[in-house]
């Protein structure tokens, strides 16, 4: 299979050289009592994209709902081990679960505008947490549908329903809404799988212009879209307990073309299940 | 330049139409389906039919009062059975008031149940207690209602009515002593009794809502309450009016708890510590011992106005649900 990278994949710094926005230790997660995923631990570095691949069931939504807690709204989840954000403990007692989520947002695999105009949707995170004034907050809409790429298909329907809007544009809406609130961790859990070719490419290059800003990690079951958008990968998969483990995590070039367990090599050269 | 070959044509053989057929009576005509349509069709032919009936039938017993009364029944004021003059004032306003009364705090705790019982306000153990327990008051007949209102509510209400009289009375809905039995009293026994409506439906209708709703909210940084007022309740509305306007209408026509408590009596009075009446509770006050034509009547263009108020009421309901939903908010 051949991949294309990223040209900042290809020349990757070394990872001496980079901060990680969020470290994770060890992680176990358990819904209820069942446990989902087990001693996880990687990094994800500030600046770049790191993609989160791995068959289906494996656990990748659980490790990225469980970065902003978001999983919480879940039920009973219970969670072992450390998520440092830029070394503070996500799971401490301290911490402000709204501005844990405000600083670290997410956009869902299915697209999920609220059922309101698109202008409310994007202002929507600024309005709940200040009384922005109108022009300020016209400006932050406009930036925040530009940088989704979303403005100039828009910008003379702001007042109708985010519900008329294609699934394609309504994943870039909900990337919008997202960046609103300026965030500066950007979590996506398969934000193309259910978007066609040109919606794709538009999110990918949408998610190329973002990375100088913010952060991303990014699950994709598409392995071509995960050598193209990331400069960092890690692989999930699960053995025979179903348990959830992270298997390797390097550079996209080097788990795509010399990955070092061979069960990432037949994953991502597609000869897995 | 080699061009692809062309395939084959190759006509449709016989043993290609083994099986194939499209025609046929099996499924669509069989009797039992025929008889189904027939029979679903008939029975809602028939409910239409018994309302025009019913319809038809009240109105041509209210015939001798239209004719004697005609559109000023609607806005006179006296009810003198024995010098047969009549008017529905007292009782239609009595009607809405305890109506409007109820509505106005059943609305409130009806929502606030359905929030706490749908979302994740209280642990799961009590939740499904609370709801059940809210929608079981829908299974106490109404004139256990009634007597829990005479010998339990009534009792337990005279001092906050007093109260309010003593401290509030420069208001007119309060300038008058209470007594006991009066609108207020009405109303909230009412309101307990429209509760388990308009508790279930909304608490449904946010249940139905998408979870992804929820985790799009939480996910730019709201909490649960903000995600409630701002996105639930909105995408809620439709829904949440429809429980409020078949609250309504329940009031409207509720009969024996509403008698036990209102105190019966023919005055309009501004101050909701003063007895009152209601359509449905003069009509079964009076039906069984009017004899003449005219007070028949009279009593039968009553029911006839609050057929026509429920109706009303009904179809407001419609027409806003209909524009929300149109609004994008659905
Ligand atoms: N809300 C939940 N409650 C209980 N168990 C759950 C819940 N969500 C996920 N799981 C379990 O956790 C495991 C991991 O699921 P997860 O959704 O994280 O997988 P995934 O890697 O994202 O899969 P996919 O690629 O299909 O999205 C699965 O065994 C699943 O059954
Ligand atoms: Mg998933």
């Amino acid at each position: 299979m051949q991949f294309s990278f990223h040209d900042s994949a290809i020349n990757a710094s070394s990872t001496s050289d980079l901060i990680p926005a969020l470290r994770v230790k060890d992680l176990a997660f358990y819904y209820g009592s069942q446990k989902a995923i087990e001693s996880v631990s990687m990094d994800i570095y500030q600046g770049q994209v790191t993609a989160i691949i791995g068959p289906s069931g494996c656990g990748k939504s659980t490790f990225l709902k469980a970065l902003n807690r978001i999983s919480e709204l879940e039920g009973v989840v219970r969670v072992e081990g450390q998520v440092e954000f830029f070394g503070q403990d996500i799971y401490s007692r301290q911490v402000n679960l709204n501005r844990l989520r405000r600083q670290i947002g997410m956009v869902f695999q299915k697209p999920n505008p609220f059922p309101s105009s698109i202008y409310d949707n994007v202002a929507y995170g600024v309005r709940v947490f200040s009384r922005p004034n109108r022009v300020s907050l016209d400006e932050t809409v406009e930036s925040a549908l530009r940088s989704a790429a979303l403005w100039n298909e828009v910008k003379d329907n702001l007042s109708k329903s985010a519900l008329g809007l294609s699934g394609g544009q309504q994943q870039r809406l909900c990337i919008a809404r997202a960046l609103a609130v300026k965030p500066k961790i950007l979590l996506m859990d398969e934000p193309c799988s259910a978007l066609d070719p040109i919606a794709t490419m538009k999110i990918e290059e949408l998610i190329d212009s973002l990375r100088h800003e913010l952060t991303i990690a990014i699950v994709t079951h598409n392995m071509q879209q995960a050598s193209r958008v990331s400069q960092y990968t890690a692989f999930f998969s699960t053995d025979e307990s179903r348990i959830g483990q992270l298997v390797e995590f390097g550079a996209t070039t080097q788990i795509f073309m010399a990955a070092s367990q061979s069960r990432t090599r037949d994953y991502v050269q597609g000869r897995f299940g | 330049m080699t061009a692809s070959p062309e395939p084959a044509k190759k006509s449709i053989s016989r043993d290609m139409l083994q099986g194939v057929n499209l025609t046929g009576q099996e499924g669509n005509h069989s009797l039992v389906d025929q008889g189904f349509t027939w029979l679903v069709q008939g029975v809602s032919v028939s409910v239409v039919v018994i309302l025009g009936w019913m319809s038809w039938v009240i109105f041509g017993q209210a015939r001798p009062a239209i004719e004697q009364f005609g559109l000023g029944f609607l806005w006179t004021q006296n009810w003198d059975v024995n010098e047969l003059v009549f008017g529905a004032l007292p009782y239609i306003y009595g009607t809405l008031v305890s109506s409007a009364i109820a509505l106005f705090i059943a609305l409130p705790i009806g929502l606030a149940v359905a929030i706490v019982t749908s979302e994740s306000f209280l642990p799961p153990w009590l939740r499904s207690p609370i709801a059940f327990i809210v929608e079981l008051i829908a299974a106490i007949p109404s004139v256990i209602v009634g007597l829990w209102g005479i010998f339990v509510l009534i009792p337990f209400l005279q001092p906050i009515q007093q109260w309010l009289f003593q401290h509030f009375s420069w208001i007119p809905i309060f300038n008058s002593e209470p007594a006991g039995p009066s609108m207020l009293i009405a109303g909230i026994i009412l309101a307990i009794m429209i509760l388990p409506t308009i508790a279930a439906i909304s608490r449904d209708v946010l249940i139905a809502i998408p979870k992804e709703l929820r985790s799009a909210s939480a996910s730019l940084g709201a909490t649960p309450w903000e995600t409630t007022f701002r996105v639930l309740l909105p995408s809620a509305i439709s829904g949440i009016l429809g429980a409020a306007m078949l609250g309504l209408g329940r009031a409207l026509g509720e009969t024996m708890a509403v008698t036990m408590v209102i105190g019966n009596s023919d005055q309009i009075s501004l101050s909701l510590l003063d007895p009152g009446n209601t359509i449905p509770a003069l009509l079964a006050n009076q039906f069984a011992e009017a004899s003449d034509g005219l007070h028949i009547g009279a009593l039968m263009y009553l029911a006839l106005i609050l057929f026509a108020l429920t109706l009303i009421v009904n179809m407001i309901a419609i027409v806003m649900v209909k524009f929300l939903s149109a609004n994008g908010q659905s």
